[in-house]
């Protein structure tokens, strides 16, 4: 196998905790060759990225490493400091997730590309100067010329990232790392940089080790793929050889993770629960002493109606107005404009006229960190809306309630005198959802709920979703912006872009044929046209 | 992130993967405040320093009963004494024969009590101020804080100096002027606390259960708010003693017969040459005091912050 | 830029029209007045020193009398300094004040930042252990403990430096008086810089310098240092207004001939037009410092524009 670019050869690394040792990777093993892609997929903990920044000698100081890091025959592991960085950023480099903290925030961007020419070439900054102009006009950022002096506060998420693939490339590596460099980004953007990484690929014949736990991603990318889970490759092959006859029970179930299944649609003569008419909501921008001087319309005139028993999908981008739609339907949010729950019209209510109203409908946020009070029990949390909804219940009444509803969600009603740190987010996320289901809802507002899980997680928290609704009879308002799972849930879908609905239509309609060029443009985006 | 390989319905993972994560006991939960505890007990010097304040406050407050000495009282046979075993004068005495232990131990009670007193005034302002602010936010919370930058900008030890000469050495008057002085702070961070926490989906979650105002702020605001206030009162205290000792030492602090850390360390600089311990105790135990309040404050940041979670 | 400074200078307006008239009020409220000496002055001569200084008059006559002459730069006679003006004690005093303030900071900053960016730099080490245990110290010890203790040592036991006195600035002069002032703010700098080089060094901008194959001296240098001094110059206001608060007591202690040493006396004689002198002069130091410090936070942070 001389002709290997990289050789990770038996690859363990530990951390070393005050509170014991941790051992993120076990005995990994894969290769690269030059020009090809290879995709190292998992879910969070899965010592991924742990591999990769090993690779670079990039771990923090409390890291074990062993094995044998192999690149070009060179033994990277043994190799002395100044060795290693003659081949960061030179023949091996690197690019992150995080593109709005990954540049320095004092810098100019073009300073910080010629950084590199100026290490790697000797070149002084007059002559980088140029080239950096090119690579800026490589990676597609507009007006090079000009942008060269910005500040990374200056640019878009898309736009720094951009800026940290001219960086890498500006010594045209052999080897590229990407570590899930499009995760923050928003679909169509990471289409967009998908496509110029391939560009780049072609035009340099570099190597790329693409980490990801996007399988939509890996399936459109990668060459070839290696699995991994808890810190061990549990499967590795072509790309074709993975997704068609994949080996492992693990891999089976990620790429079974893809949420899929139909609705079944409902009776159109049920009658409507929710509607909204030309419903508007603005935020002040630009606050004086005593009045907002500018303001900016989140959501411009929306109509929307739900019946009883759908589930009717938002999707968008993130500032699309899509969540800030969602909080003013719950009169969560001022907004002009009429809303109708169960033929009267709420818009007017006043808080108190509103309160008994909440108990019918209820919401599940995105953030399984930030929706439970980190100081109340979980059967404090769960039995709240109790107290304000029933409050002639006594506490064994409510304890029984409590109980009933983690059973309902399937968690151990044992663990209701626990806090929410010591839950994970799929677990929290079942918690949030019981303190919903708890007063009997008719109507379920989902913010997101299963963004910040991870795909396998996210599946069983979907299942979970749907058992509820076909049980109880739930309607839910789905808002989302992952296309799959909007699919598998919702029976319409709207498409929200800049506080508008682009496009509306039953799910079938939407994703069989989206008529608008900026639905159609989301899909491709997001590799939904193949997928179950 | 945590993983969550625990599924409940669905998805049963494959055999021979690796263990999920040890559960904790189940039944019984740790709050993040027991968890604080708990870490801050692991940590040696706050412990060290928590366990050596409560000893000084201890000694302050019930020295002076047990000692033979009265805080004014003369010793007619012992003028400017160095610190001995012999006569019961353990750490010598000043100028005028009284005895510096029991002195130090009276001046420590006041120290401490303007400490306490004048902290508590700090928080009560700063916490009302803070929370009304963030609270009701817009308009309101716009005019509390340019009042505060204004505040922030005056040359207020000046004023607070200026306040001790005009209305008099007196303790109430000193309680009040270094709360006043110091309530900017902790209105600052209560009022970012507020703010922060109001945009967090767990209290828009009570909004959408319907839950009152004033239920929201007692049961979501104030419990989550807690740990920075307390990191911050920790910090004040110090800088309170601090506050007093340096009004004593200019002479503007409490009067005779009263006496604190301060007015001792002045009295003693006078006599720094001729009788030195009557600067150096009273100089050791505040510099005690206000290590040990440091090294506490500075674990109970390390405990309480939720970044080290 | 510059509109943002001259829009701060006119907002700096009110801040000092609150400072002038609490202190002039407070001072006039207070019982006791500039002429009650040890020995008590006839009625007509006091009555007639009452009118020379215009202290007859209506008080908001004296009043917008005394604003009128701030106005003009003119802080009024100084009573118990019976043959100078406000302006010239100040004058006379503030180049001294000026002088071992201005040094106890470039001190505080040359010693705290190295300090703090060691301990960062060896994080968890002995040398960071002692730093900070060291640092924690000189935070607990007051500036007017350290004074005389030093004094004590250095200028009494030892004989090495003088133990006060100023000898028209002579350079030992200066050399207990500044530490003095100086270690509580080195203390501090030295910890906030630790506490910001620490949050610096682990962010992702600090992962991709590496990650480019520059030296860990490189990324120190040119990518940690810059970023880390950003919340240390938020402190620099504090830091001054500290180290003016504790001139007072230095200059008392060594017998320093600067402003802060008058203050205290004056307030103390109820030499009315000395303190309000003084604490308009300082309260415009400060608002002035702040500013200085605004200005200088925008240097250092492009992102930061002064301009709504």
């Amino acid at each position: 196998m001389a002709d290997n670019l990289l050789e990770i050869d038996n690859l363990s690394v530990d951390f070393q905790l005050p509170n014991g040792t941790v051992s993120a990777v076990k005995d990994v093993s894969f290769s690269i060759q030059p020009g090809e892609t290879l995709a190292l997929v998992g879910e969070s903990g899965s010592g991924k990225s742990v591999s990769s920044t090993a690779a670079m000698r990039l771990l923090p100081e409390l890291a074990r490493t062993s094995g044998a890091i192999r690149f070009k025959g060179e033994d990277l592991l043994s190799a002395t400091p100044k060795r290693m960085r003659r081949i960061r950023g030179n023949a091996i480099s690197m690019i992150f997730q995080e593109p709005m903290t990954s540049l320095n925030p004092l810098q100019r961007i073009g300073r910080q590309i010629a950084e590199v020419l100026e290490k790697h070439l000797g070149l002084n900054g007059r002559q980088a100067r140029p080239k950096v102009i090119e690579l800026l006009e490589q990676v597609g950022i507009p007006e090079p010329s000009r942008r060269i002096d910005s500040y990374p506060y200056e640019l878009s998420g898309g736009q720094r990232q951009r800026v940290m693939i001219a960086m890498a490339l500006a010594c045209e590596p052999e080897l590229l790392i990407a570590d899930e460099p499009t995760t923050a980004l928003d679909v169509t953007v990471q289409a967009q940089i998908l496509a110029l990484l391939k560009d780049l690929q072609a035009r340099y014949g570099m190597a790329i080790l693409f980490i990801t736990h996007d399988l939509g991603i890996v399936r459109h990318f990668a060459d070839r793929v290696c699995v991994m889970r808890h810190g061990e490759l549990v499967e590795s092959g072509t790309t074709g050889e993975v997704f068609g006859n994949p080996r492992h029970a693990y891999t089976r179930m990620l790429i079974d993770a893809d949420p899929h299944g139909r609705k079944a649609p409902v009776d159109t003569t049920m009658p409507m629960l929710l509607e909204a008419k030309d419903l508007r909501v603005r935020f002040a921008l630009k606050k004086r002493l005593f009045r907002a001087s500018e303001y900016f319309e989140a959501v411009r005139g929306i109509d929307l109606s739900i019946r009883r028993g759908q589930t009717v999908g938002i999707v968008g981008e993130s500032g699309s107005g899509k969540s800030t739609l969602g909080r003013a339907l719950l009169r969560l949010l001022k907004s002009r404009g009429e809303i109708r729950f169960d033929g009267s019209d709420i818009a007017a209510l006043d808080t108190g006229s509103m309160r008994p109203l909440r108990s019918r409908m209820q919401v599940v946020f995105q953030d399984p960190f930030g929706s439970l009070s980190p100081r109340m029990t979980v059967g404090e949390v769960i039995s709240e809306g109790l107290r304000v909804h029933h409050p002639e219940f006594n506490r064994r009444q409510r304890e029984a309630q409590v109980i009933e509803a983690l059973e309902e969600v399937a968690l151990d009603p044992a663990m209701r005198n626990r806090y929410p740190h010591e839950f994970s987010g799929g677990q929290r996320q079942r918690i949030a959802i019981a303190r919903a289901l708890v007063l009997k809802p008719e109507f379920l507002l989902l913010d997101e709920p299963t963004s910040a899980l991870d795909r396998s997680v996210q599946v069983t928290v979907i299942d979970l979703l749907r058992n509820l609704q076909q049980k109880h009879d739930l309607t839910y308002l789905f808002i989302s912006h992952d296309l799959s799972v909007v699919r598998a849930l919702a029976d319409t879908v709207l498409v929200m872009k800049e506080g508008q609905v682009v496009e509306q239509g039953t799910t079938e309609e939407i994703f069989a044929q989206p008529r608008e060029r900026y639905t159609q443009e989301l899909m491709r985006a997001a590799f939904v046209d193949d997928a179950a | 992130m945590t993983t969550d390989t625990t599924s409940y319905s669905g998805h049963k993972l494959p055999p021979g993967s690796p263990n999920p994560p040890a559960e904790p006991d189940p039944v019984a939960g740790e709050s993040l405040g027991q968890d604080a505890w708990r870490r801050l007990k692991q940590n040696k010097a706050a412990m060290v320093s928590l366990i050596l304040l409560v000893l000084i406050s201890a000694v302050c407050v019930a020295g002076p009963y047990l000692l033979p000495w009265g805080l004014a009282e003369v010793d007619w046979n012992a003028f400017s004494v160095a610190p001995t075993l012999e006569n019961g004068h353990f750490l010598g005495t000043d100028a005028n024969g009284r005895d510096l232990l029991t002195r130090t131990l009276y001046g420590g009670r006041v120290s401490l009590s303007v400490a306490l007193v004048a902290t508590f005034v700090s928080l009560v302002i700063g916490v009302l101020y803070g929370a009304i602010s963030g609270y009701v936010g817009g308009r309101v919370d716009n005019l509390m804080m340019r009042f505060v930058d204004i505040m922030y900008s005056l040359p207020f030890m000046f004023l607070v100096i200026l306040l001790m000469v005009v209305f008099g050495r007196n303790i109430f008057l000193i309680y009040a002027a270094i709360g006043a002085v110091e309530w900017l702070d902790m209105a600052r961070i209560v009022r970012g606390q507020t703010l922060a926490l109001k945009q967090r989906e767990f209290i828009e979650a009570a909004h959408a259960l319907g839950v009152r105002d004033r239920k929201i702020v007692t049961r979501h605001l104030i419990p989550n708010a807690i740990g920075p206030v307390i990191i911050y009162v920790t910090l004040t205290v110090p800088k309170v003693i601090l506050l007093e000792s340096f009004l004593s030492f200019l002479g503007l602090g409490v009067q005779e017969p009263l006496t604190s850390w301060g007015v001792l360390i002045s009295a003693g600089t006078d006599m720094m040459q001729s009788a030195p311990w009557l600067l150096l105790v009273p100089s050791l135990f505040l510099a005690v005091t206000l290590f040990c309040l440091n090294f506490l404050g500075d674990g109970l940041r390390d405990a309480l912050d939720p970044k080290t979670r | 830029m510059l509109t943002y400074t001259l829009k701060r200078l006119l907002m700096a307006i009110p801040t000092l029209l609150i400072v002038i008239t609490i202190s002039f009020f407070l001072m006039r409220v207070a019982p006791g007045g500039p002429f009650d000496g040890e020995r008590q002055l006839p009625p007509e001569i006091e009555a007639n020193l009452k009118a020379a200084y215009h202290l007859d008059e209506p008080l908001p006559q004296q009043y917008l009398r005394y604003m009128g002459n701030l106005l003009q730069g003119d802080f009024g006679p100084s009573f118990k300094y019976k043959d100078f003006s406000v302006t010239e004690l100040i004058a006379q005093g503030f180049p001294v004040s000026l002088e071992i303030g201005g040094l106890a900071i470039l001190l505080a900053l040359l010693i705290g930042l190295p300090l703090g960016i060691i301990a960062a730099l060896r994080r968890n080490s002995g040398v960071d252990y002692t730093v900070m245990g060291t640092a924690l110290a000189g935070i607990a010890v007051p500036n007017f403990v350290i004074a005389p203790i030093l004094a004590l040592v250095f200028g009494v036991l030892l004989a090495w430096l003088p133990a006060g006195g100023w000898n028209g600035g002579a350079l030992p002069n200066l050399v207990l008086p500044v530490i003095a002032l100086s270690i509580q703010q080195i203390a501090y700098i030295a910890r906030m810089m630790r506490a910001s080089m620490i949050e610096v060094l682990g962010s992702h901008y600090i992962r991709t310098a590496r990650a480019k194959g520059l030296s860990e001296r490189q990324v120190i240098w040119r990518h940690a240092i810059r970023p880390a001094l950003l919340p240390v110059t938020s402190y620099l206001g504090p830091a001054i207004a500290g180290i003016i608060t504790g001139s007072v007591v230095i200059e008392q202690i060594f017998g320093i001939p600067g402003i802060g040493r008058y203050f205290v006396q004056a307030a103390l004689n109820r030499d009315y037009t000395l303190v309000m002198g003084t604490v308009v002069f300082y309260g415009a130091l400060i608002v002035l410092m702040n500013l200085l410090v605004d200005l200088l936070y925008s240097a250092l942070d492009p992102q930061i524009r002064y301009d709504d």
